[in-house]
């Protein structure tokens, strides 16, 4: 059950990240990022990592990308054009990228042979509190830093976006 | 473990059965509520008092034609209002109606689960319901459509932010993420719930959580992206029969949401205002057998003809159900489920009360309301509830 | 079978990091090149967690809830910046804000 729960989220996974990356309208893969970060957020569901799961949706893709998608929409760019490349490059390139990602794969297998399994309820340590508990004390320096990083990223943002005032 | 299967697909069933309908019926107390704010009678000839009247427009909107313009983008175009209901609906999913229900020998909670993240699963379905809008103004190809999906969705991701600060206050008080447990925290009175209880009674929260949510779910005063005579019709301009109907099942729905979040959150859920050793588990009997009884008294000399008959019908009725709330054995979960259903029913009504009430806040006032006023507001009121409750405990 | 090895799910990490390293290089507009990182810093985010699981700590989800903040913050800055480019150069292509070039 747990196997094919992750076997369908990791293929719905890869097929939208390699739609990112070869549809041409910049829409579209901003959508099939969206199906990546879902698929991802019930991936760390069965990791026991709830908060997280829950936090990848709302902050990821539910604002991080509703960002992305209103900037597209505003700047109404259109598709990218095609450049002609050569059918041989195609030919060649796809099989070389499948044989990289196979040996890489391969090489990850063999780092860790046996060993634990993931199911459900393996590791209940990723609720909300325990994440608040160490967020709180053991990272609490980490923390403020973060917010003054997103106080600067706010007034650059808005210095940036805002119109010159003449 | 098939029991479980079974009874949570007959849930399922139910819930979803009771909800469509709640829906429709929704949008018929609306028109009524208005209709009677308004001094007029509202929908009255389709069956008793227009009873029938969504049957009429289930049934219009489903036999309109289904036009699929030329020139929009067909993928996104199908996909907006079918995510914009899944997500309506799947934060229902998570929202308990009352306490354990025995039937025949099983024992189940009335809910369809219960997770220990449920209110940030709530949040979660309702960010990704803001897709649902910017793909139809995307995809409608239309400059109208565009700029009111784009409002729409910049409206309701900024009143997420005073909408979290809100939720996160009461949960600072009630210590759990579990919709079920903080109901159980709130139980015993009136004074434990949590708008007025504990260090710092939550009635700001409330009314923030209950203003980000007339937002987010864009209705009055904060319905300019949707509303009919402002920049045509919207984000659903280029929409027509079932899938015009699917953002509307979806609007009302986040509706009942942000109602049931509500009263989750700060009024304590299922909890009668008196416990019952007081008599509180008669008032929904005294309540129904009263307004049998009006119904009854009206019939004899009804004002208009055709009330003659479904006057009286309907206030056997209303006695009827009295009846059933007094018996002893359904007692345990039907009166915990009223009680559920008229807190709910009671912010529905404000809802609807708002709206034939106010009118429309412009766009950029509604922007400024949010960022300059109800942001800092919510973070203070959380920082002050933050501070209490660590002098407090 | 009901448990996965947990070597799968790094492998799928690798995966998606190698896609993204793919879209990062070849594509021309700029959306989908910040989109590519993005994909990056989500792949490394599965990373943390599956060793979290692992270790059976909690600090492998607090590292993720890191990234998943500065990636937000960055997101924020970087199409503050893209903005700006699109407005004074009307175009979305990265081979053409080249005019710091010799």
């Amino acid at each position: 059950m747990d196997t094919i729960i992750f076997l369908i989220f990791a293929i719905i996974a890869v097929v939208c990240a390699i739609n990112v990356v070869v549809q041409t309208h910049p829409i579209s893969s901003a959508i099939s990022l969206v199906g990546v970060m879902g698929s991802l957020a019930i991936l760390y569901l069965l990791l026991g990592a709830e908060f997280l799961a829950a936090a990848q949706v709302i902050v990821y893709a539910g604002a991080v990308m509703v960002l992305f998608v209103f900037v597209i929409m505003l700047l109404n760019a259109g598709a990218e054009a095609k450049k002609g490349r050569s059918f041989m490059a195609q030919l060649l390139g796809v099989p070389l990228l499948i044989g990289l990602l196979g040996l890489l794969a391969w090489f990850v297998q063999r780092l860790y042979p046996v060993g634990t399994t993931v199911h459900f309820g393996g590791f209940r340590g990723g609720t909300a509190q325990d994440v608040g508990r160490a967020l709180f004390t053991s990272y609490l320096l980490p923390f403020e830093v973060t917010s003054i990083l997103i106080l600067i990223a706010i007034v650059g943002a808005i210095v940036l976006a805002r119109k010159e005032l003449d | 473990m098939d029991s479980f299967i079974v009874i949570s697909l007959i849930k399922v069933v139910l819930v979803f059965a009771v909800l469509m309908t709640t829906l429709a019926y929704l949008q018929w107390v609306e028109r009524k509520v208005i209709a009677h704010i308004q001094v007029r009678p509202g929908p009255y000839r389709v069956g008793p008092h227009g009873l029938l009247q969504p049957l009429a427009d289930v049934i219009k909107l489903i036999t309109k034609e289904d036009l699929m313009p030329p020139y929009v983008n067909r993928p996104l175009y199908l996909a907006a209002p079918f995510l914009a209901i899944t997500m309506a609906l799947l934060s229902i999913s998570v929202i308990p109606f009352g306490p354990t229900i025995e039937v025949a020998g099983y024992q189940t909670w009335m809910q369809l689960t219960d997770l220990n993240i449920g209110v940030l699963f709530v949040l979660a379905a309702s960010s990704m319901g803001v897709y649902g809008i910017a793909l139809a103004g995307w995809s409608s190809n239309n400059k109208y459509a565009l700029l009111g999906g784009l409002r729409s969705s910049a409206q309701m991701i900024s009143y997420e932010l005073p909408l979290s600060l809100a939720i996160a206050a009461p949960l600072l008080i009630s210590n759990t993420l579990s919709l079920r447990e903080l109901v159980e925290r709130q139980s015993g009175s009136i004074l434990s719930w949590n708008v007025l209880h504990g260090p710092f009674p939550q009635i700001f929260s409330f009314i923030i959580f209950l203003i980000a949510g007339f937002a987010e779910t864009n209705r009055v005063p904060f319905d300019l992206p949707e509303a009919e005579n402002e920049l045509v019709a919207g984000f659903h301009t280029e929409y027509s029969s079932m899938k015009f109907a699917s953002f509307f099942m979806a609007e009302y729905a986040n509706m009942i949401t942000v109602s049931c979040m509500a009263t989750l959150l700060f009024l304590g859920g299922w909890d009668a205002p008196w416990p019952a050793a007081y008599g509180s588990s008669l008032v929904p009997a005294v309540i129904f057998a009263f307004a049998g009884v009006v119904a009854l008294y009206h019939g004899m000399h009804p004002a208009r003809r055709r009330d003659r008959l479904t006057l009286p019908a309907f206030g056997i009725i209303f006695l009827i159900i009295a009846g059933i709330f007094l018996l002893p054995m359904v007692q345990s979960w039907l009166v915990p489920l009223f009680w559920f259903c008229a807190k709910t029913g009671t912010i529905l009504f404000a809802f609807m009360w708002i709206r034939g009430t106010l009118p429309r806040f412009r766009y950029d006032q509604l922007m400024g309301f949010t960022w300059k006023f109800l942001f800092p507001v919510a973070m203070v009121n959380l920082l002050v509830t933050g501070l209490l409750v660590a002098l407090v405990s | 079978m009901a448990e996965v090895p947990i070597s799968w799910f790094l492998t799928l990490s690798a995966v998606l990091f190698a896609l993204g390293v793919a879209g990062f290089l070849f594509r021309r507009n700029i959306i989908t090149v910040f989109m590519s990182i993005e994909l990056m810093l989500n792949a490394v985010n599965l990373s943390f967690i599956t060793f979290s699981y692992q270790l059976k700590q909690v600090n492998g989800h607090l590292l993720a809830f890191f990234v998943m903040v500065v990636a937000a913050a960055e997101a924020a800055v970087g199409l503050a910046i893209i903005l700006t480019v699109f407005k004074n150069r009307s175009t979305l292509n990265i081979d053409e804000v080249d005019s710091m070039k010799n």
